[in-house]
């Protein structure tokens, strides 16, 4: 955990990354609040309140007396949320810090090309 | 599912009202003006350096003594020497006193009798948890056996208020994680209001719901944990765009180098947002942190 960043935000997140790369499956059903507090050794009502973001998202859903379960369309909710952010996230800062080392735009595309290499065809799926 | 989330109701209940309370040795005031709420089923940490007034707060919450000024009220009614009260808080005081004579498993019996919520089967478990000599002397036992005692107590006893005053002296690093384990694992399973003081914030922060940081005896800090996260922020940069930026703003603490500033402040959501904009850097402040800057200033609010 972050000291520094509200803790219910980073389970919340935690959980949206497992979804997102798969470890936590559509229709499978989540840790509860008691397991997420007892192995992160955080409060119960900090760990619900990470789960219940998620619920009010759509992307868990409750069954009364059973548990937590992941939505069907979730994965791919995610994934578009993550889409959107994607520019501002990751490459505003990476033009911002290479335009500091003075990289201009060519060698900029040329690194990327270089370290996208594999991925083009992954990204395909 | 926790038992928390069924008991909306009960959460909001108050459990300890601390109302403009005072309490002076002599001519040193250990606490000043503190005022605060407990709440049912919450997990406080009560922070702040040493002689910073805590167990003092603590002791007049568990009725061990009075207020010099204003009041204290537990489960709506003062505590001191009030039976019907103190049978329903439980104290692990850092320097409890026993009869000489009492072994561990005769600490265990009394308090037995003593909370009426008391779970024996739970003791047990406890006792083998952290390894404890049941048939040896209190006197005889290491400092971080009588801790454990102490920790075994205040578990079991169930107690609607219970409160624990730097429960780990002595004990290491194992026997701390095994208690912050053990207390909110029976803490989901059986909700009531825990006060916790302590030193060692980074290993606790995360069980706390409520934070209070006491120094010099008045209270500077009295705000849920995870709102304290978002808010508190360091912001560092070319000392007078800082100056501009944190000018309105609660200041915890303030260094400066080289023509810049790195300030501490209690701000609002979107400030680390504001703050970015104006090209200022912006890290987020651990709670350890904060506790440490706000005891480090003197004169805050």
């Amino acid at each position: 955990m972050d000291e520094g960043r509200p803790i219910f935000l980073q389970i919340a997140e935690q959980l949206e990354n497992a979804i997102v790369d798969g470890s936590l499956a559509e229709g499978a059903q989540a840790p509860s609040t008691t397991e997420l507090a007892a192995f992160h050794r955080i409060n119960p009502a900090t760990a619900g309140k990470g789960v219940n973001q998620l619920v009010s998202d759509g992307i868990l859903q409750k069954r009364r007396g059973i548990g937590m379960f992941v939505a069907e369309g979730a994965r791919g909710v995610l994934m578009e949320r993550r889409r959107h952010a994607f520019a501002e996230q990751f490459v505003v800062p990476l033009v911002s810090e290479a335009r500091k080392l003075g990289f201009d735009a060519e060698e900029l595309k040329n690194m990327i090309d270089k370290s996208g290499q594999g991925v083009t065809q992954e990204g395909k799926r | 599912m926790n038992a928390l989330e069924n008991r909306p109701s009960l959460r909001a209940a108050e459990v300890g009202a601390v109302r403009g309370v005072g309490k002076r040795y002599g001519k040193f005031t250990a606490v000043d003006e503190v005022s605060f709420s407990l709440r049912a089923h919450a997990v406080y940490g009560l922070l702040g350096r040493n002689g910073a007034g805590k167990s003092t707060l603590m002791r007049m919450l568990a009725g061990h003594a009075q207020p010099t000024t204003g009041s204290v009220a537990v489960f709506g009614e003062n505590p001191f020497e009030n039976d019907e009260v103190t049978r329903r808080i439980c104290f692990a005081a850092e320097n409890q006193v026993y009869p000489d004579a009492f072994r561990i498993k005769d600490v265990l019996a009394a308090a037995r009798l003593l909370y009426p919520d008391w779970d024996q089967a739970y003791a047990d478990d406890l006792v083998e948890v952290f390894d404890l000599p049941v048939d040896r002397r209190i006197g005889k036992l290491s400092r971080g056996m009588r801790s454990a005692v102490g920790i075994v107590t205040g578990l079991a006893s169930r107690a609607p208020l219970t409160m624990f005053d730097e429960p780990y002296l002595g004990l290491d690093a194992t026997a701390r994680q095994l208690f912050y384990g053990r207390l909110i694992a029976d803490y989901a399973e059986n909700p009531r209001t825990i006060l916790l003081s302590t030193h060692l914030i980074d290993e606790v922060s995360g069980l706390l719901e409520h934070v209070l940081v006491i120094d010099r005896g008045r209270l500077v800090i009295d705000e849920e944990a995870e709102a304290l996260r978002g808010r508190a922020i360091s912001v560092s940069g070319p000392t007078d765009t800082v100056e501009k930026f944190t000018y309105a703003m609660t200041r915890l603490h303030e260094e400066q180098l080289m023509g810049r500033s790195r300030v501490t402040v209690l701000g609002d959501a979107d400030d680390p947002q504001h703050a970015r904009v104006l090209g200022l850097d912006v890290e987020s402040v651990s709670l350890q942190d904060l506790v440490v800057k706000s005891a480090m200033t003197g004169e805050r609010r």
